[in-house]
């Protein structure tokens, strides 16, 4: 039977007149990589960093791992993992001692050496963190979150940005995570990464779940491509289900 | 417990700010070249020879040069001709204290609102006096002086460590909280199992390691190249000077708990500090300021950290003498850190 890692019911965070999430609800088993997609805007990270218990929803509730965050905290952050968006860590401290300083906080997870390993950075351990290229930067921003053995890691737009070479590599370290038998929730508005990462995927939009399925079921459930050269993506799920595209500028 | 080869977490945190402090250049400027460089320039502003002959102007036209060549032989007066149209420019800028105008008799120009054209009278007089042949009745005895610590130069000292204590706390720590802010790092802290009195107080250890060649230099520079006393113990100093940095680090504290910006913390720290330099008696005393603005002026953070080390370093006050000034240091410590912990925003 398995277990589950974490779930939220009918979550809804306003910030003013805007409603950023409105009546979400997730329920995400352990050893699963869960995907949430979306538009900017849609509410994808605002619904993550509740999950993390950096922001308070409104109304609904959320339970991690079996916790709450208001009687658990801290035993919470001990066993999750969580990666920002746009976090620059200290510009002037190595790529080593940045570890270290993270794993310090932990009481369990890998040796520093083994984590440079892990992520491949062991050549640059002692170069000061401005100096790395963007994908670098994310495998260390990755890296700190791996610090204390997670047992479910959040990842908020892990990929956005990064070259297609420096992507496939950060796929290769969460391959690797899962292997271990650890859960993912990340946001992208990859339709690729969301495609090869995810066993399921929630399409988000202005604060609501509005599919929940396997990528291979939501692409199949476009029935027929309506280009006959053309295989169905999750962008086209995305389009059919609002008319809009995802990425619209 | 083990923690994968990394030191517990207040020992890592402030490692990582000690590192990122001796990596910025600016910062290594401000805190060991600074103090140096205010030193050599108060050394050679106030040197500690005070027997400098009195500058005197000599108006330009005739007898202006036989003048001043007699002037000139008496070791008590550096005269200088000076056109008429300088005049007023040079008593201005203080180039000379007093011109003479040749004549007989001749004529003395000078503010008598100024004690050193008042000086400079005496002095010129009588070596005007003894060159035209005057005898005296008697030549006094003189017994010359020196009281160690009665200079300006000894009194601004121990003024100007308390300006730099001031400084860096309450501009290194508002600073590098706004920054961590800024790159979004303050949260991704938080949401790591840190604990948040462990990144604050490493904010302040680090700091406090700091403080060492902040003091120390240009006490040590005044004591043995100006030759300013120092008289006080050395727990005296400590105590005053670890007590002066934790009240400034909280005040710094305070004015980065929810800035967002380093235009506004720059803002915030620039109305805190600005006003002190002034009031709080760095530069001159803060008696000249009238009776009834002295309860305030007496009770901000510097004037009691600058009272208190000039107390400590030239008198050789020892801590229950300086108890009064420490207990407004701790109010300031204590009511900006509690707060700052209220208001303390950490995303």
């Amino acid at each position: 039977m398995p277990e589950t890692a974490f779930h939220c019911d009918r979550l809804v965070k306003r910030y003013g007149e805007l409603v950023a999430v409105d009546h979400l609800s997730l329920s995400v088993q352990r050893g699963e990589c869960f995907g949430l997609l979306g538009p900017n805007g849609a509410g994808k990270t605002t619904t993550i960093e509740i999950l993390e218990g950096l922001l308070v929803p409104d109304e609904g509730s959320v339970e991690v791992l079996g916790l709450r965050w208001a009687t658990h905290e801290h035993e919470l952050r001990q066993r999750l993992g969580i990666q920002l968006q746009e976090t620059q860590l200290a510009d002037k401290l190595t790529v080593e001692e940045t570890l270290r300083l993270f794993r310090s906080f932990y009481h369990r997870g890998r040796e520093v050496a083994e984590l440079l390993q892990l992520v491949e950075l062991e050549s640059k351990r002692g170069s000061w963190v401005s100096k790395l290229s963007g994908g670098q930067k994310q495998r260390l921003s990755v890296a700190c979150a791996l610090a204390g053995a997670p047992d479910l890691l959040f990842l908020d737009e892990p990929t956005t940005g990064l070259d297609p070479q420096s992507r496939r590599q950060l796929w290769g370290i969460l391959d690797r995570f899962r292997a271990g038998g650890g859960t993912i929730l990340l946001t992208t508005h990859y339709m690729d990464e969301a495609e090869v990462l995810c066993d399921r995927v929630a399409i988000v939009d202005k604060g609501k779940v509005i599919a929940l399925d396997t990528p291979k079921a939501l692409i199949a459930s476009l029935g027929e491509p309506k280009v006959i050269t053309h295989h169905g993506t999750l962008e086209d799920v995305f389009m059919s289900l609002t008319g809009r595209l995802l990425r619209e500028e | 417990m083990s923690r994968g080869g990394a030191s517990h977490p207040l020992v890592e945190l402030t490692m990582a700010r000690l590192r990122e402090i001796f990596r910025e250049p600016e910062a290594l400027f401000w805190a060991f070249i600074f103090p140096i460089l205010m030193s050599v320039a108060m050394a050679v502003a106030f040197p500690s020879s005070d027997s400098a002959p009195v500058p005197v102007g000599v108006r330009q036209g005739e007898g202006a040069e036989a003048l001043r060549a007699s002037l000139a032989a008496s070791k008590s007066v550096a005269p200088r001709i000076v056109a008429a149209g300088e005049e007023e420019a040079a008593l201005r800028d203080g180039d000379v204290d007093l011109v003479v105008v040749p004549g007989t008799p001749p004529t003395y120009r000078y503010d008598p609102g100024r004690a050193e054209s008042r000086a400079a009278r005496l002095v010129l007089d009588d070596a005007l006096k003894r060159a035209g042949g005057r005898a005296d009745p008697w030549t006094a005895v003189e017994q010359h002086v020196t009281v160690p610590g009665s200079r300006y130069v000894d009194w601004l000292i121990p003024g100007l460590v308390g300006m730099g204590i001031i400084a860096t706390s309450v501009w290194g720590i508002a600073f590098s909280i706004v920054q961590a802010r800024m790159r979004k790092l303050l949260k991704r802290m938080v949401a790591s199992p840190m604990r948040k009195s462990h990144y604050l107080l490493a904010q302040v250890l680090a700091r406090l390691l700091f403080l060492l060649p902040e003091v120390a230099v240009p006490l040590l520079f005044g004591r043995y190249v100006i030759g300013m006393p120092l008289r006080g113990s050395l727990v005296a100093l400590t105590v005053v000077s670890l007590v002066g940095a934790l009240s400034c680090g909280a005040i710094g504290l305070l004015a980065a708990s929810r800035t967002k910006t380093f235009e506004a913390v720059s803002g915030l720290v620039n109305l805190i500090l600005l006003p002190m330099w002034i009031a709080s008696g760095v530069f001159f005393s803060a008696s000249r300021f009238p009776d009834a603005l002295q309860p305030f002026v007496q009770a901000l953070p510097l004037t009691a950290l600058v009272d208190a080390l000039r107390a400590v370093v030239l008198e050789g006050a020892t801590l229950p003498a300086v108890a009064g000034e420490l207990a407004i240091l701790a109010f300031w410590g204590i009511v900006p850190f509690v707060i700052a912990l209220k208001v303390f925003r950490w995303r």
